[in-house]
């Protein structure tokens, strides 16, 4: 009886409107959500950052947490394709359907990048809307940050203070981080890098990398020994200063190239939770800025 | 002189001023209406910028990002064919060698279900291939249909469904022909399913896999772990019911999904479903204890129970390099009421009484990108049957207490998302007589827009 009486209690004792709940699909969107949503914002992610963002299984857990969810954030532009639209109609959420105010799609909010000009299977795994691999450049945070923010207050009017405030705050302290990433950066420019997976268009035009190798003869299609071997012939005039692969790509073309081209390979976090030191936004370009520089060494 | 000139010029300028006072008043009007445009136009400069939030650092990229990526989103021309829903289709062929005759295969000990089972024919053959297309219709329903193409000729329906999208509170209705949420392998498609055809059990018990024409409901709990109840009503047809040309419904399914995930690498989902129908005259072709043909015919209630568990486990959930599945499922079902001996013929009916099990276990391994291992093995058990004493059991050789069983291996290559190719042996003993040794050849493929597998 006590028992009972103390959890009627606990239960009249919740704050008068509870948190946003936020279903994130990935790790940056995550990170980016809980940074203006503060403790007014209960943020689920879907995937770590050692996970393929292209191949995700509609797991029975994302199911139940899509259900209970105010504002589903997704990258968009054919990313989550794979799996979040079976999610958000198996959820029975009207909240977080396509269209609704508690659908958001970053990708919305940034000028993609090589757009395909023809759509063909034949070509591998193209999207469509373009590259979909947004959160490599730190400044696109700006852009989906101020729209995010916008959509919290919007959905959740009575912490729109709190949420613009933290945002503020944030978006202060991001544009302090990459002036200092831009400046230590600086003897990266113009350097030819060579890529597993077309994954880095951003990353690239904002260090001012040039890709000059893709291991990948499509994409998302594993490159043989023998592809490797011509991209290597390929590279002698130019060849590239390391190899670049995200922390959830397999290794073995990337230490294969490597080797045989005398450089280093560079595994960057790709996201929040992709590294030891990338546990948040601020540590992921922290980490990928200092492992860059690392391999110019 | 003078005053001519005074008086021309008063008059010029009277004559001038006239329509300048008119002007003057239209100016002022024009002078409003801007000033109240610009107004406008600030209020709503000012609502984007506070939608931006200040991006003061790049205030080249917000202003040069907007607009691009609203000109990206309007670059589509109009045309009629932009609503068309998307198309997807998939192809199947097969290179089969059996050591026993296709043509005489059927599973002992069970009333046979009619569907489509057993292993193709022989030689190269065309499998199904599936034609599907699907939209959202408006903002409240999507709706999907399956054609089934069959190798020699004819298309059938194998879903037609429309489902709602999100009802709110967790639920989700259904109407139409679709595939019942029993089970784990019963709502997937055959293209999605990891061994060439379906377990044993699934053709057994429900003639390969239960479809229905109906409604379905189901519910999501407000829980973190996935809680789900579900239940269909339809009006029967196929195997285990019949048609009963009534206004009521003639099968009901109820089930329950309990699902979850365990650290990073474990995911899970069990179940547990009731499959309830009343068939009429359910005929099946058998012959008797002089081997002559006949078609017998089963009258009652049929009640099936199944319990379903998948796990899956991938290195860090990430499944693209390594993963392994492992999933079974549990049949139980009672069938009671009066079996009738050669309908054409004597026409004896008594009562009849069985309750019949099976179950499959399987698991697939990707030991690397691309390439997967499995092995799945089938045991049914025909268990008890009991007719009515002036039924004749030898006169139903067909129902003869057996336990079939079939051990299965397969090894596929995917070379991508789209495209499968299978190597499968199997040992299939569902006959007493004969061992069926089968060795398929599959290829599987997926052409056009292509929908969100479920777990």
């Amino acid at each position: 009886m006590k028992i009972l009486l103390l959890l009627l209690a606990s239960l009249l004792a919740l704050p008068a409107q509870a948190a946003l709940k936020i279903f994130a699909t990935v790790p940056e969107w995550g990170a980016l959500a809980k940074e203006i949503g503060g403790d007014r914002a209960e943020v689920f992610v879907a995937t770590s950052g050692l996970q393929d963002p292209h191949h995700i299984q509609a797991r029975p857990a994302l199911i139940a947490r899509a259900r209970a969810a105010g504002l589903l954030v997704a990258t968009g532009a054919e990313l989550e394709i794979g799996w979040l639209p079976l999610v958000q109609r198996e959820s029975g959420n009207a909240l977080i359907q396509a269209g609704q105010p508690g659908y958001f799609e970053a990708a919305r909010h940034v000028a993609l990048r090589e757009l395909p000009t023809r759509l063909d299977r034949a070509d591998g795994d193209v999207h469509a809307g373009g590259n979909p691999h947004i959160q490599t450049d730190p400044r696109n945070f700006l852009l989906v940050g101020a729209a995010l923010a916008a959509r919290m207050a919007e959905l959740s009017p009575a912490d729109a203070a709190t949420y613009r405030a933290n945002w503020q705050a944030f978006a202060a302290r991001w544009r302090a981080a990459i002036a200092r990433w831009e400046s230590q950066a600086a003897p990266l420019r113009g350097l030819p890098i060579a890529v597993q997976h077309k994954a880095f268009p951003y990353l690239e035009d904002w260090l001012g990398l040039k890709t000059v190798t893709v291991l990948e003869p499509k994409p998302g299609v594993e490159p043989s020994v023998a592809h490797l071997g011509k991209l290597l012939a390929q590279a002698a005039d130019n060849p590239p200063r390391l190899v670049l692969r995200a922390a959830y790509q397999s290794p073995q073309a990337a230490e294969w190239f490597a080797r045989a081209a005398r450089v280093p390979v560079v595994v960057v976090p790709f996201t929040v939770g992709g590294s030891e030191r990338a546990r948040d936004l601020f540590g992921l370009f922290d980490d990928t800025v200092g492992r860059l520089l690392a391999a110019l060494q | 002189m003078n005053r001519i000139a005074l008086i021309a010029r008063a008059a010029a300028g009277a004559l001038i001023s006239l329509p300048a006072a008119a002007a003057e008043a239209d100016l002022t009007a024009l002078r409003e209406e801007i000033a109240q445009l610009r107004q406008a136009y600030e209020s709503r400069i000012a609502a984007l910028e506070t939608r931006l939030a200040a991006p003061a650092a790049k205030p080249g990229d917000a202003a040069g990002a907007a607009p691009q990526a609203a000109v990206a989103a309007t670059r589509k021309p109009a045309s009629e064919a932009a609503f068309n829903p998307a198309i997807s289709l998939v192809l199947a062929g097969t290179y089969a060698r059996l050591s026993q005759d296709p043509e005489k295969y059927a599973i002992a000990g069970f009333l046979p279900s009619g569907g489509e089972i057993g292993p193709p024919r022989r030689s190269f053959g065309l499998g199904e291939s599936e034609l599907g297309i699907a939209a959202n219709i408006d903002p409240t329903l999507r709706g999907r249909l399956t054609f089934a193409l069959a190798p020699e000729g004819g298309a059938t329906v194998e879903e037609a469904f429309i489902q709602t999208l999100g009802l709110g509170h967790g639920a989700t209705l259904k109407a139409g022909r679709f595939l019942s949420g029993i089970g784990y392998l019963n709502g997937q498609h055959a293209h999605a399913w990891d061994f060439a055809d379906a377990p044993l059990a699934y053709q057994a018990m429900l003639g390969g896999r239960l479809k229905n024409d109906g409604v379905q409901l189901k519910w999501l709990a407000p829980t973190d772990l996935l809680v789900e109840l579900g239940a269909e009503a339809a009006s029967g047809g196929a195997f285990p019911s019949t048609d009963r040309n009534r206004n009521g419904a003639t099968l009901g399914a109820l089930f329950a999904h309990v699902g979850g995930d365990v650290g990073l690498s474990h995911s899970w989902r069990t179940g547990l479903s009731l499959l309830g129908t009343a068939p009429r005259d359910r005929q099946y072709e058998d012959a008797d204890s002089a081997g002559v043909p006949v078609t017998n015919a089963f009258s009652g209630r049929s009640r099936t129970w199944i319990a379903d568990f998948v796990w899956k486990w991938a290195p860090a959930g990430n499944a693209s390099v390594r993963n392994l599945i492992v999933q079974g499922e549990y049949f139980q079902r009672r069938e009671t009421g009066s079996l009738a001996f050669d309908v054409t013929g004597a026409n004896r009916a008594d009562a009849y009484a069985a309750r019949q099990s099976g179950f499959y276990a399987q698991t697939v391994y990707q030991f690397m990108p691309h390439w997967r291992v499995g092995y799945r093995y089938d045991r049914l058990d025909a268990g008890t049957v009991s007719f009515g004493s002036t039924l004749n059991p030898a006169d139903f050789p067909l129902l003869a207490a057996y336990k079939p069983q079939r051990n299965t291996v397969m090894a596929d290559y995917s070379p991508s998302e789209y495209s499968r190719w299978r190597l499968q042996l199997a040992r299939d003993q569902s006959r007493p007589q004969a061992t069926d040794n089968q060795f398929w050849l599959q290829y599987v493929v997926s052409l056009g827009a292509h929908g969100a597998h479920a777990f």
